[in-house]
């Protein structure tokens, strides 16, 4: 058997597995985004008509701007992350006890998040509100009933799940460094700040421009979080694309304007990550050694 | 040579592994509804596929009944084996719809009322049963439950529960307070305002949910406007713009700014709120009757808070078009059969069974209470269930809950306005005109 058809072999199982349950499914939902369906009944085809629905539905674009804030803040906060990737690389004492504390949050599933979280937001019982009692804040907010704040203070939880991960991308990117690029750095006088952003930063730059993709992709699709603590509300204030879908989908049984919506979201998703390859393209790589 | 054949076999036989995987299943589900065809002393050899929303750990009580009755009914059939599937509630939603939208419903399920019950029915996927309700259960179900189940004169499952939903109270803070159960709305109002002024909450509402607060919106719909005109407009035939459903729509929100439900309400999950009332730092809390073992039997809840809740029906309203006895309530969940069901005959005898056997069952075993005419003067009951029984028997009316009979698409606006309507985010006015809006639209 020839070194081709050996490898096409290997192959076979991951590509069967990923047709059956990701590349046919797309293709089955952006068929069924073209039709009037309720899931069970039969479909009559209309075209494009949910997607002409879709620019007009003023939940849809509410939804898509908490998604959209959401990609911000997560790309925004890797900047963060990076910064404490740095500190914890630079050998600082108990360096390896951190990064671990930081991916706790990583290996807790969603739900069981969203659990710890409610009772920290909880608003009489709440650790958050019971704190703020006890330093003598009459009225703390209800976090997650005010239409106002509900999207901020789910943020927080949604980015604090994930720093570890980042933390933990950077970090090892960050070990790949040579030591002797720093060392050089240092016999020509650079202080701690310019070797980080003269030295370090460059030679991370291609995982930074991988995670800008993963954290804005993984924001525009995400749920899990908002769907157990608010489920969208109060009020839509906390609707995201993904819940938004799944509502329709699945609460007011319009499947073929949900399966529309999926698709619709799927587009953004590829689109945003296209701009940000464009955008971040490299003029030259760098490369030290 | 020996080892690239061997790594040949075992890449080959793990991709089919795959695929027989992903068949496995389907096939399974086929065979067994397919009767075995081979002619027995006790006739054909039957299975019957029955898909449920009782898990052991969720719904105990039930969940032994479910299994007493069909041991009882294989016994008595000998040819008869019946092959459960138990899911968690909205994880069996889903299913149930997936299995409906690939044509494969098991022969017998559970299936909610009304709006629910009305996509399966336009797609053929559930079989009329009123041949059944003819037959031997004639008379057995209570007057107006069978109904609900109903879409164009044929009804499509059985009722198996009935639920009102009353005002439940803590007796001991009412003591503390000096306060009296009331019999108007202007006296309900009066005790939110004590209540309030003191610091304690008065009424534990978990409006994420939704459906929690349409059940305030329901009662105060019918004691103003009246119940025919709520049904009318729940129905479709009437209007939310009728002048007295707005006005309990202000009356809501009225409610909302005298402090009358928990902080952070529209946040809270019913559960959440379920839990501020049993923990007694909520005084009232509006609930269907199955939260009854919880205040009656259920060994995890103190004695001594189960023994100080008390219920009261929702308060006229002076010059309101209601009636004290009229409760928003409805069946709770039906069993249907599969119109597609190759051992039809035989799932609708085991319909019948069940429901003739769960009525008793289901009053001492789980608390709940039955679609079906039971006697319960025999029976060693609490009292706070006999007492909500016995109401339940004088009712005037009984208005399905909204939600339940509206179509999804509508139901969905109204729980959606219904929680815009307690966050002051619409007005009175707005929230009867995207109500009318979305039940025009019909789907």
């Amino acid at each position: 058997m020839s070194n081709k058809k050996m490898i096409a072999l290997y192959v076979l199982p991951a590509l069967l597995l990923i047709l059956a349950i990701v590349y046919i499914p797309i293709v089955l939902t952006a068929f069924y985004g073209l039709h009037e369906w309720n899931g069970i009944g039969a479909m009559t085809f209309i075209g494009l008509g949910h997607y002409k629905t879709l620019m007009q539905d003023k939940a849809f674009w509410s939804s898509a701007g908490h998604s959209c804030l959401l990609a911000i803040f997560s790309v925004l906060s890797l900047i963060l992350y990076l910064i404490v990737a740095m500190v914890l690389a630079a050998r600082i004492k108990g360096a390896n006890l951190f990064r671990k504390i930081y991916l706790i949050p990583m290996l807790l599933s969603s739900v069981a998040i969203a659990q710890l979280w409610l009772r920290v937001y909880h608003p009489t019982n709440g650790i958050l509100n019971s704190l703020l009692v006890s330093i003598g804040i009459d009225n703390p907010p209800a976090w997650l009933a005010e239409p106002s704040i509900v999207l901020y203070a789910l943020f927080i939880p949604i980015l604090w799940q994930y720093a570890g991960f980042y933390i933990l991308i950077y970090y090892a990117a960050l070990k790949n460094i040579p030591s002797s690029l720093e060392e050089a750095a240092k016999i020509d006088g650079a202080n701690a700040l310019q070797i980080a952003w003269k030295i370090k930063l460059p030679l991370v730059m291609e995982v930074v421009k991988v995670t800008i993709v993963l954290a804005a992709v993984g924001s525009l699709k995400y749920f899990d979080l908002i769907f157990v603590m608010t489920d969208g509300g109060p009020n839509g204030a906390s609707e995201v694309m993904a819940s938004y879908m799944y509502h329709e989908a699945f609460r007011a049984y319009d499947f073929g304007y949900g399966s529309a919506i999926s698709f619709f979201l799927l587009v953004i998703c590829l689109l945003v990550t296209w701009v940000i390859r464009k955008l971040t393209a490299a003029k030259d790589t760098i490369q030290y050694s | 040579m020996f080892k690239r054949k061997w790594t040949t076999t075992m890449a080959l036989a793990l991709t089919l592994g795959l695929v027989l995987a992903g068949c496995g299943k389907n096939d399974a589900g086929q065979n067994a509804a397919e009767p075995s065809g081979s002619k027995d002393a006790g006739g054909d050899k039957v299975t019957i596929q029955f898909m449920h929303l009782w898990p052991e750990g969720v719904s105990a009580g039930q969940n032994k009944i479910v299994n007493q009755i069909i041991e009882a009914y294989q016994n008595e059939h000998p040819n008869v084996t019946i092959k459960q599937e138990v899911l968690d509630n909205e994880q069996y939603k889903n299913k149930l719809k997936v299995l409906g939208s690939s044509n494969n419903l098991p022969d017998v399920g559970v299936t909610w009322a009304a709006g629910f019950l009305q996509p399966y029915v336009d797609g053929k996927l559930f079989t009329p049963l009123d041949d059944l309700l003819t037959g031997e259960l004639n008379g057995k179900f209570v007057a107006g439950t069978t109904e609900a189940y109903a879409i164009n004169g044929k009804t499509y499952a059985l009722p198996l529960e009935f639920n009102i939903a009353p005002v439940y109270y803590n007796k001991t803070i009412f003591e503390q307070n000096g306060l009296q159960v009331p019999q108007t709305y202007e006296q309900f109002k009066q005790i939110v305002k004590t209540l309030s002024d003191k610091g304690i909450a008065p009424i534990a509402l978990g409006n994420k949910d939704r459906w929690t607060g349409s059940l305030w919106y329901m009662y105060l719909a019918d004691r103003i406007a009246g119940q025919k005109v709520l049904a009318d407009a729940i129905s479709g035939s009437g209007s939310f713009e009728d002048e007295g459903l707005v006005k309990a729509a202000k009356e809501v929100q009225a409610l909302v700014d005298s402090n009358a439900f928990v902080k952070g309400f529209n946040g809270l999950s019913n559960e959440e709120a379920k839990s501020e009332f049993l923990n007694g730092k909520a005084a009232m809390y509006l609930m269907g009757t199955w939260e009854l073992p919880n205040f009656t039997t259920n060994e995890e809840i103190p004695k001594s808070f189960r023994d100080s809740v008390g219920f009261f029906k929702f308060p006229t309203v002076e010059g309101g078009k209601g009636d004290i006895n009229s409760w928003v309530g409805g069946p709770g969940v039906g069993l249907f059969v599969s119109e597609n069901s190759k051992v039809k005959e035989e799932a609708k005898k085991f319909v019948e069974y069940f429901v003739t056997k769960w009525g008793e069952q289901s009053v001492t075993g789980a608390g709940v209470i039955p679609a079906t005419k039971v006697d319960t003067s025999t029976m060693d009951l609490p009292q706070l269930y006999i007492d909500l029984f016995n109401e339940m028997n004088k009712a005037s009316s009984i208005t399905l809950f909204a939600d339940v009979q509206m179509k999804p698409n509508a139901a969905e606006t109204h729980l959606n306005m219904i929680q815009a309507l307690f966050g002051k985010a619409v007005t009175p006015e707005k929230f009867a005109q995207e109500h009318t809006a979305a039940i025009s639209k019909g789907n």
